[in-house]
This record gives structure tokens, sequence and C-alpha cells, in this order.
């Protein structure tokens, strides 16, 4: 079964690439691709949940340490996210790329393919060194998405993704992941952690540290600079890739190795992760105060996410069982949240030819349904009932609590009222401000943008009723996740039970 | 007793002093041709430092002695080490070889360039590559 | 004919040279070279498996007895060095008839062949000889050939860079003879397994150092560690395509080879590193090495330079797994001369490939071939992964077992150091990857159409090898370990 959650993508891979010249083929075979693969990873979530522990050996690179894949609770939840989300995404993207007549069609489908092929091996990996390899070939599969368009800023941004992902990585990750197993001689993910017991002293707050700024796809600033250049890509991909599955597998990452490799007794016990606590809380202040100068969409969408990571990271960091669940919900809540905000970015872009916020007066009067989804996911980035996102912030509170740190739940607070700030300016902007403000500039794409809304009696592009199906998909989801957050909170508390 | 230690090792002398002019000239000089002779220098060098190591004072060339001509004599015979100077012989040609594919190459850079100074040809490339 | 296999390694080229040097006619030759090097694959590979499965085999030469007599001994460590210089040959072989024929002036094609065959039967002559003067003696016949190989390239600066090659390699090779001669002063023997038995009475000796230090300068030369690489990077960016990327695999790592057994077996572990101290000299070399030359190798236009000075680097990274003086550290060595010797092979054969068609390898020739040399290009980006070090390439196995050899020696700050050096081999891969994939092509629409297969297919075998290495290192990390336990204990039973 964790073999086939490999395959699956890649032979979906394979199909798209044979079905290159009949587009609604290509795309057919994309959408049953990801049927299958959400099918797969409820299997496994059936057999973990039930207390099982598939397991899978690939290859043994180098003696002594396998590319082995394990289903654990916490891999389920990530990979039953990104499965899912994959398929609202494909539903997205049809409507996406074709109403954008973006290029090279198949070559975006296929590197997707690959690149969710690439999170389920770091969902599913058995053991630091299978993470550390899929987490690489993660960040090459989505480098030709990032670059997708092929001009000048995408090749720069290219570089300030690849480089940043690659130094952080090969400098600092593989250089704790050696380390650790020089301690220890081993590199499995263990409950209870393999450090522990092993090493003392001023090497675990080092050697977590190498492990939380060598993971740059947790996007922990510093480094984070390369998650606002991915933005170039086109919308689908910074909707599942990064705001979900590429972001989540590094703030996954850490709560992994904080888990399995650490262990959250011997953490608190250290106190290892004090500092690296206010690391990630002065990330996620910063990350909104950057939001908030953002006028493009994308942008703001993009640091508001370098700011969210940060929850994931401080809940691991709590070392705490309260902490861990809250950060493993919120890699849930955020990715429902994120998404939607991202759809609504783009279908805005398809539809209205609008990417920055100062142009987006009155449009929501004639995109009703985009800015209520939009409403929604803001709703549930800033935790506010009656949305999923509340219940992540919740447990980081608690978790907080416990941690005997009072000065994060401020931050917490106040996080939460910048946010609140800077993304609800959207949605009352697009209902109740005054239509074309100042986008005298851009004239006359406005018009032919509001030409295109008009043909459609004021809503999208009919080619835009997949994507319209996705956001709609995504912002139930985001509340359906408040009435039933169990079983993520089920895997979570296999992960950490209090 | 220095004195001594200095004339008993006299070939050894020899041997770094035409090692040093081999070396000095491979360095300071550069025409290729003299670049060639100078390798040879510092190579034969290094052929005397073997041939004399392979000499046993009072040996004699290492022929067999007739055993049944000198007798007694015949055990007590020295000889020379022949085993260096085989190796030399494997030496020099290898010496002679890359004698002559130092100054092949040689011909062939003065037919390219139509000089064979060392500054001369660096100039010409400095040129090519600027005018490119 | 299985007992005479260590001495049909060296003589099946040897006597394919004057075949192909005879013939006269360009195709046969080339099929005679392509089967020479086929056939001492198939000696290394079973060489290999009797070393593994008997221990060491002794060959004594014209059933000479040793230690009068020349032996060829093979164990596992010649025994890998013979496998790693027979693969490459046996990939570059085949690669060599297309894209010589490109090259090289037709009428010089059989000689070039019978050139290359001398070379290769030198090279695989020091690997498996047990007698240190022959070492010198066929290490002259490969430079000597290598010369002539280098001076065939297509530009009249060939001729100098071969020049400068053949005075600094004499240099070399004399500081060589004169360690070997100095060895025989002291102990009266040539034999390797003999010497290691007699040089530990004469430790002491100021002579024995001083052989020492000569044949340690010889050494450095030859396999172009910083700063004696002068002459490798305008060898390698001038010389024919093949002809590279047969050198930067083979030439350099046959030279490690010879450093180790010398260092190693002959004079012991124990000396090396008690008495001289060579961990703490090459040390520093080999960082400035890896550190200088990768940031040099950033600022070359042309790409095969680039290349050439990423090499130097990489013989950086196998000197520092030697300077650990541990397991580990050889491990990374030996591991490494296999896995560069697969990603500079794969890499110099896909510029090869984009010189067959475009004529050049300057950077900005590169434009645009991404989409018109697709398989070229990706066997060049793939191959660059494995230089930077990319899991699940060769590239990451060896940095692995190098970066856990220093941390073993608690040399953290060295392991920071390799890790950050991969990062620059990232950017001087990235700047090739970015021209080619993202900026327009620019030349005639005639020519930069895709590499013929027939230089295809060798390069592809070498990237395939790459990555199933990368994969599935299991095999290669025992062989490596245990020739590394060979070297570290000395002269094995």
């Amino acid at each position: 079964m964790l073999g086939l959650s490999l395959a699956v993508p890649v032979v979906g891979a394979g199909l798209i690439l044979l079905l290159r010249r009949n587009p609604n083929a290509r795309e057919a075979a994309s959408l049953v691709t990801a049927g299958a693969l959400f099918a797969i990873v409820l299997r496994v979530y059936a057999a973990v949940s039930e207390g099982g522990r598939p397991s899978l050996v690939l290859a043994e690179p180098i003696p002594g340490l396998p590319l082995a894949l394990e289903a654990e609770p916490l891999g389920v939840l990530f990979a039953l996210i990104a499965s899912f989300l994959w398929i609202v995404t494909t539903m997205y993207s049809i409507g996406y790329m074709r109403g954008h007549h973006e290029k090279n069609q198949t070559r975006f489908y296929l590197f997707f393919a690959f690149a969710i092929a690439s999170v389920m091996g770091v969902a599913f990996a058995g053991n630091l060194f299978t993470l550390f390899v899929f987490y690489e070939v993660l960040s090459l599969t989505t480098f030709p998405l990032v670059t997708h368009a092929g001009t000048e800023k995408a090749k720069r941004a290219g570089r300030v993704y690849l480089g940043i992902l690659f130094t952080t990585s090969i400098a600092l990750q593989l250089l704790a992941i050696v380390w650790t197993y020089a301690i220890t001689g081993t590199l499995d993910f263990q409950d209870g952690g393999i450090l522990n017991g092993e090493a003392a002293g001023a090497v675990v707050p080092i050697l977590l540290g190498l492990y939380v700024f060598g993971i740059g796809k947790a996007a922990v600033m510093p480094f984070h600079r390369w998650l606002p250049a991915a933005m170039v890509a086109p919308t689908p991909v910074s909707a599942l890739l990064h705001a979900v599955a590429v972001v989540k597998a590094g703030v996954f990452a850490v709560l992994k190795v904080t888990v399995y490799v650490f262990g959250i007794d011997f953490l608190g016990a250290e106190g290892a992760s004090v500092w690296l606590m206010w690391v990630a809380a002065a990330t996620i202040i910063l990350g909104s105060l950057v939001a908030f100068t953002k006028d493009n969409l994308k942008a703001r969408l993009a640091y508001s996410t370098v700011s969210q990571l940060s929850y994931v990271v401080l809940g691991a960091m709590l070392a705490n069982s309260w902490g861990v669940i809250g950060s493993g919900m919120h890699i849930a809540m955020h990715a429902f949240g994120k998404i939607t905000l991202f759809f609504c970015a783009g279908a805005i872009m398809v539809a209205a030819h609008k990417s920055e916020v100062s142009q987006l007066g009155g449009l929501g009067r004639r995109m009703p349904v985009t800015f209520a989804a939009f409403f929604i996911g803001t709703l549930s980035i800033v935790g506010l009932p009656p949305t999923g996102g509340s219940w992540s912030k919740w447990f980081l509170g608690v978790g907080s609590l416990e941690a005997g740190q009072v000065g994060l739940v401020a931050v917490l607070m106040v996080s939460s009222l910048l946010s609140l700030a800077y993304l609800m300016e959207i949605p009352l902007k697009g209902f109740f401000g005054k239509a074309d403000g100042q986008a005298g500039g851009h004239g006359g794409h406005a018009d032919h943008g509001s030409a295109d809304a008009h043909d459609d009696h004021g809503h999208a592009p009919a080619i835009l009723r997949w994507s319209m199906a996705a956001i709609v998909t995504t912002s139930v989801a985001c509340v359906i996740l408040f009435v039933y957050p169990e079983p993520f909170y089920r895997l979570m508390s296999m992960v950490a039970g209090p | 007793m220095r004195l001594d230690l200095f004339v008993s090792h006299y070939n050894y002398w020899v041997v770094i002093f035409l090692m040093m002019v081999g070396f000095y000239i491979l360095i300071s000089r550069g025409n290729l041709i003299k670049k060639v002779v100078g390798l040879n220098v510092f190579q034969t060098a290094v052929f005397m430092l073997y041939i004399s190591m392979g000499k046993i004072t009072g040996g004699t060339p290492p022929i067999l002695v007739d055993p049944k001509g000198g007798g007694e004599a015949a055990a007590e015979v020295m000889y020379s080490n022949p085993l260096p100077h085989v190796l030399i012989l494997t030496a020099i040609v290898v010496g002679i070889a890359t004698t002559s594919v130092g100054l092949a190459l040689a011909v062939r850079i003065k037919e390219a360039y139509g000089t064979l100074e060392e500054d001369e040809i660096s100039r010409i490339e400095a040129e090519r590559e600027a005018a490119e | 004919m299985s007992t005479h296999l260590p001495v049909l390694q060296v003589v099946v080229p040897l006597l394919a040279a004057p075949v192909c040097a005879l013939i006269r006619n360009a195709r046969a030759a080339a099929v005679i070279a392509v089967l020479a090097s086929w056939a001492t694959l198939a000696i290394a590979l079973s060489l290999l498996g009797d070393v593994m499965s008997a221990g060491v085999i002794s060959y004594a030469l014209g059933d000479w007895v040793p230690p009068i007599g020349i032996e060829y001994r093979v164990d596992i460590v010649n025994a890998w060095v013979l496998v790693i210089v027979s693969t490459i040959a046996s990939a570059v072989a085949p690669y060599m008839i297309t894209s010589v024929e490109d090259e090289v002036e037709r009428r010089r094609i059989p000689l070039f062949y019978a050139a290359y065959l001398l070379c290769l039967c030198g090279l695989l002559g020091i690997t498996v000889t047990g007698d240190v003067f022959n070492v010198f003696v066929f290490l002259e016949i490969s430079s000597l050939s290598a010369y002539a190989l280098i001076a065939m390239g297509t530009r009249r600066r060939a001729l100098t860079a071969a020049f400068r090659y053949l005075v600094m390699g004499s240099v070399g090779a004399t500081f060589i003879v004169i360690g070997i001669g100095l060895l025989y002063v002291m102990t009266g023997s040539l034999n390797m397994a003999d010497l290691a038995v007699l040089l530990p009475e004469v430790w002491d000796s100021r002579t024995v150092k001083v052989a020492y230090g000569f044949l340690g300068v010889g050494f450095c030369l030859k396999l172009a560690l910083f700063p004696l690489h002068l002459w490798l990077p305008n060898a390698y960016a001038f010389a024919p395509s093949a002809v590279t990327a047969f050198m930067a695999s083979t030439a350099t790592k046959v030279a490690v080879y010879m450093l180790l057994r010398f260092f190693l077996t002959i004079f012991g572990a124990p000396f090396s590193f008690g008495v001289m101290a060579l961990d703490r000299v090459l040390l520093p070399l080999a960082l400035v090495a890896i550190v200088s030359m990768s940031l040099v190798a950033i600022f070359q236009v042309d790409v095969k330079r680039l290349l050439a000075y990423s090499s130097v680097a990489q013989i950086g990274y196998m000197v520092l797994g030697l300077s650990f003086a541990s397991v580990t550290g050889l491990t990374a060595t030996l591991l490494h001369l296999f896995n560069h010797a697969l990603m500079k092979g794969a890499l110099f054969m896909a510029m090869g490939c984009v010189v067959y068609r475009i004529g050049s390898v300057h950077i900005d020739a590169m434009a645009g071939l991404g989409k018109r040399m697709p398989w070229t290009m990706a066997a060049f980006v793939l191959g660059g992964l494995s230089l930077v070090g990319v899991p699940l390439t060769v590239g990451f196995v060896s940095k692995w077992f190098l970066i856990l050899g220093a941390l073993e020696r608690g040399w953290w700050p060295v392991a920071v150091i390799v890790l950050l050096a991969s990062v620059l081999a990232l950017v001087y891969v990235w700047r090739v990857v970015e021209a080619a994939y993202f900026r327009p092509y620019e030349g005639d629409e005639g020519v930069g159409v895709e590499a013929p297969w027939r230089l295809l297919v060798p390069t592809w075998a070498l990237v395939g090898a790459n990555l199933y290495f990368g994969i599935n290192a299991v095999r290669t990390a025992q062989v490596a370990e245990r020739a590394a336990e060979v070297l570290m204990t000395g002269v094995g039973p």
C-alpha cells in the first residue's frame, strides 16, 4: 500500500506524458490518479488508526541506512491532507491553467505528479535519511513548477528557491543528520526519540537548531525568502505546494524530528527548544508585519504563510503533548484555510485580472462566491469559529500555558489580531469598497477583465466552473473541520497522547 | 669529520648540483627547447644517483668470474650491484621517449604559433582572446 | 588461463596498441580499442571476484620468484581501482568512435587509438604491479601517451597544454624515481610487500624520510593536488572530449591509488600518520583545494575548464578522506574514486556531445540547449546533481562517508566546510543549467539538434551508473570499506 502511494503518482505522471496530445484525456488522467491516491491513503489511514504500522523497505543505498517507508499517525495526517487537496487542486488547475492560457501544461501536470509522489515519500518516510532524500527530491521536482513562466523573473526566483532550500538542507540539515547518526548509530524514527539518553548538554539545542533552520521549507526566519519568491509560479502551484505540500513538508519534518528523533519528553527536560520557541515567535510576528506592507495579494498570502508556519514550529518547540497536537492540527487547518485563499487569489487573477489588494474595491459584488470563500478562509487562518482554525489555535494556546510561556500566548493573540487585520481587508474591500478605485493605470486591462466577468453575469467565466467547485469544496471543508476535527485529533493524540 | 662526510658522499653532491641546474633551467627559461634541455639535465642527475649507488668500492663489473679458473678467489670476488644499472637503462629509454615527445610538441607549437618563446605564445593567446 | 589474469590485464591493451597503429584503418582500430577495453573490464571484474573470495593473488612475472622477480600482486584495493579504470574505459571507448572522428584528423585516428590503449595499459599496470620500479615504468607509459592524446585536441592551445603537462609530469615522475631509488638504497628491495617488511627497521633513517618527501611531492604533482594542479585545467580543457572524459575519470584516480599504496601499504599507516604526520600536512591542502578550486570553477566561462577546476576540488575530497587517518575516511576516499569517475565521466561526455553538435563549450554556447539537446542536457543535470551530492546519486554516498569520517574525528568545522563546498558546486553546475534552460537558442536552426545515439548511449550508461550506485551503494561501500581496512592494517595475508 505504501509502495502504491509512491507508485500511483509516478504512473499518473507517465499517463500524463502519454496523453499529452489530448488535453482532456490528460486532465482526466490527473484527476483519476489523484482520486486513486486519496483512496490508497484512506486505506493506510484505516490500517494506522487500528494501531497498525505498515512499512516497506525500498532500497538500501548505504549499508545500515535503508530507504524505508513506514506509516505512522503524523505521516498519515500529512498524507491525507496532501492527497485530498491534490484532487481539489487538480480540479482547480483545469480551470485556471486553461483560463490563464498557460504554456507547457503537460510539463506542469507532469512535475505536479512527481512533486506529489515526493510528498508521499516525505509523509511516509521511515527514517531520517528517507525523509531527507524525498525532501531534496521535492525541491528538485518543484523547481520546474516555480520557474514555469521561464521569464527572467522566474529564473531569479528559481535561484532564490533552490539556493535557499539546497543551502540550508545541505549545509545544516545534512550536517545534523550525519551528526545524529554519528551519535546514535541509527536514523530510524522511534517513539520517544533516538537521541534520548544518547546526547546531553549544549549539543542538544545546537542540533535542534541545525534541524529547525536546516529544514528550510519550514520557512523560519531568516530562511523564509524562498517562499515569497516562489510566488511567481502559477497559482495552483502556490496553492497546493507553497501553502500546503512543500511548506507543510517542512514543518512536518520539524515536527517529526522533534517527536521521533529527540522525543518531546527529552526536549522538555533538556529545555533545549526554548530559544527556538522565541525564534518561531519572532517569525510569527515579523511575518505578519511584513504581510501588512504587501499590496500584491499573493505576496501578502505568502508572508501570511511564513507567519503561520511558525505556529507549527512553535507548537513543536513547546515540547509538550498539547503543543504537538496543536502543531499537527495546525498543519491540517492552515492547509485548508490557506489553499482556499490562494484559490480565490487565482480566481480573481484569471477572472478580473487583478493581482493587487488595492485594486479589489467592489469586486466582491461581482464575484460573491469567491469573496465569501475568501472570508471563510480568513476566519480559519485567524482562528475564529466556526472554522477549523480555531481548534489548532486553542491547542497551541493550551500548550504554551502548560509550558509556562505566558509570553507566547500573548504572541499568539497579537498575531491573530494582525492576521485578522491584513486578511480581512480583502473581503471588506471587495464587498464594501468602491469599484475601480485607483486602478486607472490598468484601465485597459481592468476593463477587459470586467467585460469577461460581465459576460458571465457578474461571475467567473465558464471554464472557471471547475475552479469554483474547488473553492467551494475547500471553504466548506474549513467549516466542517470546526464541527468534525475528530480524525485529525485522533491521529495527533496517537502521536502525543496527553 | 664534516669534511670527511662531504667528500665521501661526493656523488650525492654532484647529483644535487646537476639536479638543481636542470631544475633552474626548467623554471627560468621561457624557450621550450631549453626547457627540454633542462628536463634532460634534471633526469640525468637521477640516472647518476642510481648508477653511483650500484657501485661498490673495489667491486668488479658484475660478470660471473669463471669458478674453475678462479678457484677459491671466485667466491670472494666482489661484484658491483647490477640491478640499479639495469633499472636506469629503462629510465634512460623513458627519458629519450619523454625528450622526443617534448621535442615533437615543440615542433608542432612552432608550426602553430611561429615561436617557441613561452611569453610570446601567451601574448598571442591573450591577443586572440581580447579579439574575441 | 585464469591464473594469468593479472598479467593479461596489462598485456591485452599493450598488444592491442601496436595492432591499432599498424592497421591504419580508423574503424578497425576503433573496434579493436573497444574490444580491448571491454576485455580489461571482464578481467578486472573477475579479478575482483577472485580477490573478494580467495584473498590476495600473487603472480610472479616470467616465473621469477619475488622479491627478486617482478610480482603482480592483486589485493582488494587495486582490484577495486582496476575495476574503476576499466569501467570508465569500457564506457568511453565506444563513445570515442564517434567523438574522435569529429575531433581528430582522420589519418591520426589509428595512432590515437594506439595511444589510448597504451595509456590504458599504463594505468592498469601501475595499479596491478607489486614492484615499485615497475610502477614508474607504467607511469611513464601512461603519461607519455597522455601527452600525445592531449596534444591531439582541436585547438592549438592543446599543444601548449600538453607541453606544460609534459614538463610538470616528468618532474613529478622523476621525483618518484628518486624516492624509489632512495628506498632501494636503504632496503635493497623493490618489491612492495618486501619493502613493507623491511622498512620499519630503518624508520629512523633520514634517507627514508627524504624518500618519503620526494615520493609525496611526485604523487601530488601527478594527482594535481592544490597547489601542484597547474597543469590540469588546461590539459583537460583543450584535450579531445573523449580524452578528457577518460583522463579525468582515471588518471588522477590512479595517482591517488599510488599515493595510498606507497604511503599506507609500503610505508605503513603508523609511519605515515605517526612519524610523518601525513594527515596534518594533507588536511589543510585538501580543504584549501576544495574551497578555492570550487570558487575558481564558479568564474569559468569554458565549461570544460569549469569541470576541470571542479576536478581539482574533488581531488581535495579524496585527499581529505585520507587525512582523517581512519577507516571511514579511507572508505570515503575509495568510494569517491569510483563515484567521481562516474560523475565526471558522465559530465565530460555530455560536454563532448555538445562539442559534437555546437562545436564549443563556452557557457554562452549552452543557451537554449535544454530544449534542443534534451537528453544531453538531462545527462549533464543528473551528473551535476551527483557532483553536488544530492541524495540518490553516487555523490551523496561519498559525501556521507566523508562527513561521517570528519565527525568521527570530532572535526565538525571540516564537515561544515565540505557541506558548504557542495553549495559552491551547486552554484557552478547551476550556471550551466540556467544557460541551457532559461536562455533562448541563438545559433543556426540547422545545427544544435540532439547528439547521435552513439554518443548518448555511453553517456547515459554512466549517468545510469551514477543513479544505480547512488540508490544501491551497499556493494560498493562494502568493497571500499574492506579495501580501507586492508590499507589501514598494512599488508594483508
